[in-house]
């Protein structure tokens, strides 16, 4: 077992209690291969009307642990431990039955996919308002009137006609404004929103996008985003949470995280980016390998296969011994797990300011 | 990447890989058009010289029907409706929009996957619009395609080896070293081991897939080749890797793209020009650089406003379009110009006269734009935010 992290990355705070505390969470997966350790050691904090984004590739362990915020883990073969405190109630411990109360009015999820999310048999009106009716004791009727306005509040045109269309009548953006309305149609506190936009369209992905701010504004909601794609955190989370082979290689508020990211790999995200400007002559930067393997992580950093830094640091540490996340020097909150000093990450960006990521693709090689 | 022996040199003699020096210039466009508009010079997307793939006018509509046994046509998807472009010689031309747009079936009509229901392609000289599936075999050995999905593309009971070698068997090639050594060179190229010759795809991951992919693409030394979303379904770190990838090949043998692909960033850092579609039509092409900092059609302005950055810099002087709803559907269209039912500058003209995609005043030779009322050639001076979506006050 690894020594505990700080679980916030504030350090300073065990003043009131965060609205969402998540302390160590583990979620192991018993296979005949071997066990998987999707999520190992995750710890994060969120207020009520702030938004966290998650960003790792597939593999990261990303949307494991969103499940695991909804308790969607329980009576699985999954082992989860750790902590998920909730208002200061621990979601880990709690028994299904009184998850279950939880869920989809305290705690809500927009899925990746609405089309298999939604059910076809029956019409999205009535899903709508199931979900508020399984949470409030309201006649049908009222649960209709509700379902209704959520539609219109989503944008949906028409709404009174739309509510009694079915799922495969939606177009794909609809339906992903559907799920919004039914995750929320209780004003849950904690949003958790999986790849929400992955599979729409930019002019589409941009109006849910807006459309989940905007709604989170207006009911205070926490959000924690779950995504691949940087730009879509950087136009909607406060901060940021980078994960790597189910572990935390980086932590902290979006603009620390993405103007001036402490991790190598963070530094490959963004490296390998293309952008909509600056110049095309030159080549994009991949991260050399691919993700690595959840039941044989690499030893000691498991980015070190990967990483084009190892060599500054002495005694091949990076591959023996696991870094631990580190508060940055003259930062408050921005975590990186990385042995790199922060001189030789100055010298590896060739002295130039700390805002400058892409001088370091080039000095590095 | 190795260095490629003789057998895998550029297919056309007269191609030549253009280097990264030459591909810079032939980006930057004249700022200022010419003052006079001709109309050969209004109408033409590329400056004069051979193409290697000509489309014109190019439909494909797919019939509706209904009843059991008397089935009667009620109506028509149409898919891609009146399109033209030309490809030159070792060029890339990218292929964007949202889904629904017809840029995927574009690329089915070029390698003739799909059977045009009008319009023509000529490719390399020649008319294959209606070829017979039977002597398209011949155009295909330099017309080849990249598929998006890295596992259905791949047949998953075949090896690596007769996968890439099949479309030699197919064309009666034999290369002079041997069809193994050259799938084995082939493996070296797009990034493999030659060791992975006796392997299954389902040992490998999904960006070696798409290495397997290309490879199978690279066997015939194709002069172009479509690649229908080739690293939309890899992750972000292994997506560059492909992209590099894709763009050695391009300049090493002189390969003509066609990219077809609806991530903007990734487009404008493989295609030296772009070709916007929207709902069967191209509604703009222009060189990249043009395209990406002077949009003149509202659908592209509002296509790039959309793409979120990583850089939060750069979210906030960002203005934001927000286009109200989805695509209409192909089946009806929009009379006029078709997106005028998403555009906040429409007027009434726009549903009576579809917009001709010409050259419009102040944009730069070669860049076409289907639009009544085209935007300022200018992104420097940006306006108000313009939100159309009623749920967004």
């Amino acid at each position: 077992m690894s020594v505990q992290t700080p679980p916030h990355p504030a350090g300073l705070a065990p003043a009131p209690a965060p609205f969402l505390d998540v302390r160590d969470l583990r979620v192991h997966f018993p296979t005949e291969d071997g066990l998987v350790r999707s999520v190992d050691g995750v710890s994060f904090t969120l207020e009520k009307g702030r938004t966290l984004g998650i960003v790792g590739e597939s593999g990261s362990g990303k949307s494991v642990t969103s499940l695991a915020l909804l308790g969607l883990h329980k009576g699985t073969r999954a082992q989860v431990s750790g902590e998920i405190r909730l208002e200061g109630r621990d979601l880990v411990a709690l028994p299904e039955a009184e998850m279950r109360a939880l869920r989809g009015r305290t705690v809500s999820m927009i899925f990746q996919d609405p089309l298999s999310a939604l059910h076809p048999f029956f019409t999205v009106g009535s899903q709508i308002a199931e979900a508020y009716r399984v949470h409030h004791k309201v006649s049908k009727k009222e649960a209709r009137d509700r379902a209704v306005e959520m539609l219109k509040r989503v944008g949906i045109p028409q709404p009174e006609r739309r509510a009694g269309d079915y799922p495969h009548q939606f177009s794909g953006g609809m339906r992903q404004r559907a799920m919004i309305a039914m995750s929320l149609v209780c004003d849950p506190a904690l949003l958790i929103a999986d790849e929400p936009t992955t599979a729409l369209d930019v002019t589409v992905q941009a109006q849910i996008l807006d459309l989940i701010g905007d709604l989170q504004e207006e009911f205070g909601s926490a959000v924690v985003i779950i995504t691949h794609d940087l730009g879509v955190v950087s136009d909607v989370a406060d901060d940021i949470l980078v994960m790597y082979g189910g572990r935390r290689i980086e932590y902290g508020s979006t603009r620390d995280v993405l103007k001036n990211p402490q991790h190598p790999y963070t530094w490959g995200l963004l490296r390998s980016m293309p952008h909509l400007t600056g110049d095309v002559g030159e080549r994009l930067d991949p991260i050399p390998g691919s993700p690595p393997s959840l039941i044989h992580l690499p030893g000691g950093c498991a980015f070190h296969p990967r990483c084009a830094y190892k060599g500054w640091v002495p005694d091949g540490r990076c591959t023996r011994e696991r870094p631990e996340l580190r508060l940055l020097s003259g930062s408050a909150r921005h975590l990186a797990a990385c042995h790199l000093t922060d001189e030789a990450k100055q010298e590896i960006r060739g002295g130039t300011g700390p805002d400058d990521h892409a001088a370091t693709a080039r000095t590095a090689r | 990447m190795t260095a490629p022996d003789e057998a895998v040199t550029a297919p056309n003699a007269a191609v030549t890989a253009p280097d990264e020096s030459e591909q810079a210039v032939s980006t930057t466009q004249p700022a200022t058009g010419r003052p006079t508009d001709r109309t050969t010079d209004r109408t033409t997307d590329r400056p004069a010289g051979e193409s290697l793939l000509q489309v014109r006018g190019l439909q494909k509509h797919f019939a509706l029907r209904q009843g059991i046994v008397f089935q009667r046509r009620i109506g028509a998807v149409r898919a891609v409706d009146g399109i033209d472009f030309s490809v030159g010689p070792g060029e890339s031309l990218g292929l964007v929009g949202e889904s629904g747009c017809g840029k995927s079936t574009t690329g089915r009509l070029i390698t003739r996957l799909l059977e045009p229901t009008g319009g023509s392609v000529v490719f390399d000289g020649e008319d294959i619009t209606h070829r017979p599936p039977a002597r398209m075999r011949e155009a295909r050995r330099n017309l080849q395609m990249i598929f998006q999905d890295p596992y259905s593309s791949l047949n998953p009971r075949h090896t690596v080896g007769t996968i890439i070698e099949t479309p030699m068997r197919l064309n009666g090639i034999n290369p002079p070293q041997g069809h193994r050594k050259r799938v084995q060179e082939l493996l070296e190229t797009v990034g493999l081991s030659p060791e992975h010759y006796n392997r299954y795809p389902d040992e490998f991951s999904g960006g070696q897939r798409q290495r397997i992919g290309i490879a199978r693409a690279l066997a015939l030394r194709p002069k172009l080749i479509v690649a229908d979303e080739p690293v939309s379904a890899l992750d972000v770190s292994i997506q560059a890797q492909v992209v590099n990838l894709l763009q050695d090949l391009q300049r090493e043998f002189g390969i003509a793209f066609v990219f077809i692909a609806h991530d903007l960033a990734v487009v404008r850092h493989f295609s030296e020009r772009v070709a916007v579609m929207y709902l069967g039509k191209i509604v703009e092409i222009a060189g990249r650089e043009s395209l990406y900092t002077r949009p003149r059609h509202p659908y592209t302005h509002a296509l790039l406003s959309a793409v979120p950055e990583a850089d939060p810099d750069a979210t906030e002087r960002r203005e934001r379009i927000r286009l109200a709803g989805d695509v209409p559907s192909p089946i009806d269209p929009p009379s006029g110009c078709r997106f005028r039912t998403r555009c906040w500058k429409a007027k009434d003209r726009c549903a009576t006269e579809e917009p001709p995609l010409a050259r419009v005043a102040g944009s730069p030779a070669g860049h076409l734009t289907a639009c009544h009322f085209p935007e300022e050639p200018t992104v420097a001076a940006r306006g108000e935010d313009i939100v159309l979506d009623p749920a967004l006050g």
